[in-house]
């Protein structure tokens, strides 16, 4: 899969100047918001059909989500999160992505 | 009515959708409404759309030229789906898992228009909105119908190492 997590990254990047982190290494996050139409059951489904999570854990992230408005599902490069997020809105659920600080 | 299973599997697998006629019906309709929406760009059908990058304007930008035409091309297909097959016998799971799609699809349109809220659980009859909201029920009912039949054959310890 291409898309804008894959541009080339130049080889000899510039010294950090410090104020802006600019590791490549900090994984990127992807987070799934509480929304008030999706169901428990559905959440709990996709997360268990996506991430083959077992049903426990699934059932765990979809309460995080509930009751804390907010859990992060999966971490990782770029590129992979990207297209957790994309499966994500596939399946209609309310996903973000966000580089860890 | 809400106690008899409508996704059963026989004996091969298969599923066999136990729906009533004006169930069928409204399930061969709603899509096409929904495609409208589309269509026409109405501010509902954003929320088919969800934003990867809130923070980042031209990440977004590119998410949204990278993925929008593929995720449209998602939903539309699960509708198609469903229209196609609503009428079958019996449907295998590809299948049932389209109609899982195009139910959450019409949900989510039906859900925005509402302006639904986690404690909006019943409305006045007198209520303009009395019929949406009708119909918005019986597809979350659906939706929780077609979930335990997909759920009940996946593998309970998952499959993540």
């Amino acid at each position: 899969m291409t898309g804008p997590g894959t541009e080339v990254q130049p080889v000899e990047a510039d010294e950090p100047t410090g104020g802006e982190d600019v590791r490549p290494d900090r994984p990127w996050l992807v987070i799934v918001w509480n929304d008030p139409i999706n169901l428990m059951s559905y959440v709990t489904f996709v997360f268990q059909k996506l991430f083959g999570f077992s049903r426990d854990k699934a059932t765990k992230l979809m309460l995080d989500v509930h009751h804390k408005g907010r859990a992060v599902v999966s971490s990782g490069p770029r590129e992979r999160a990207e297209l957790d997020v994309f499966r994500l809105h596939e399946h209609g659920l309310w996903a973000t992505m966000e580089q860890s600080s | 009515m809400s106690s008899r299973r409508r996704f059963a599997r026989d004996r091969h697998g298969r599923i066999r959708p136990g729906l009533e006629a004006p169930e069928r019906d409204l399930l061969r309709m709603l899509p096409q409404q929904a495609r409208e929406l589309v269509d026409h760009d109405d501010p509902t059908s954003q929320r088919l759309f969800p934003v990867a990058y809130p923070d980042d304007a031209a990440a977004q930008s590119d998410y949204s030229q990278m993925m929008g035409g593929s995720l449209l091309e998602h939903h539309q297909h699960a509708l198609d789906t469903l229209v196609s097959t609503v009428d079958k016998t019996t449907i295998d799971t590809d299948e049932l898992n389209g109609w899982l799609g195009a139910v959450e699809v019409l949900r989510l349109l039906l859900g925005t228009q509402l302006d639904v809220s986690e404690d909006f659980t019943e409305i006045d009859r007198a209520d303009p909105r009395a019929d949406q909201f009708t119909v918005y029920q019986y597809l979350s009912m659906l939706q929780n119908e077609i979930v335990d039949t997909l759920a009940a054959a996946l593998p309970r310890d998952g499959t993540a190492t």
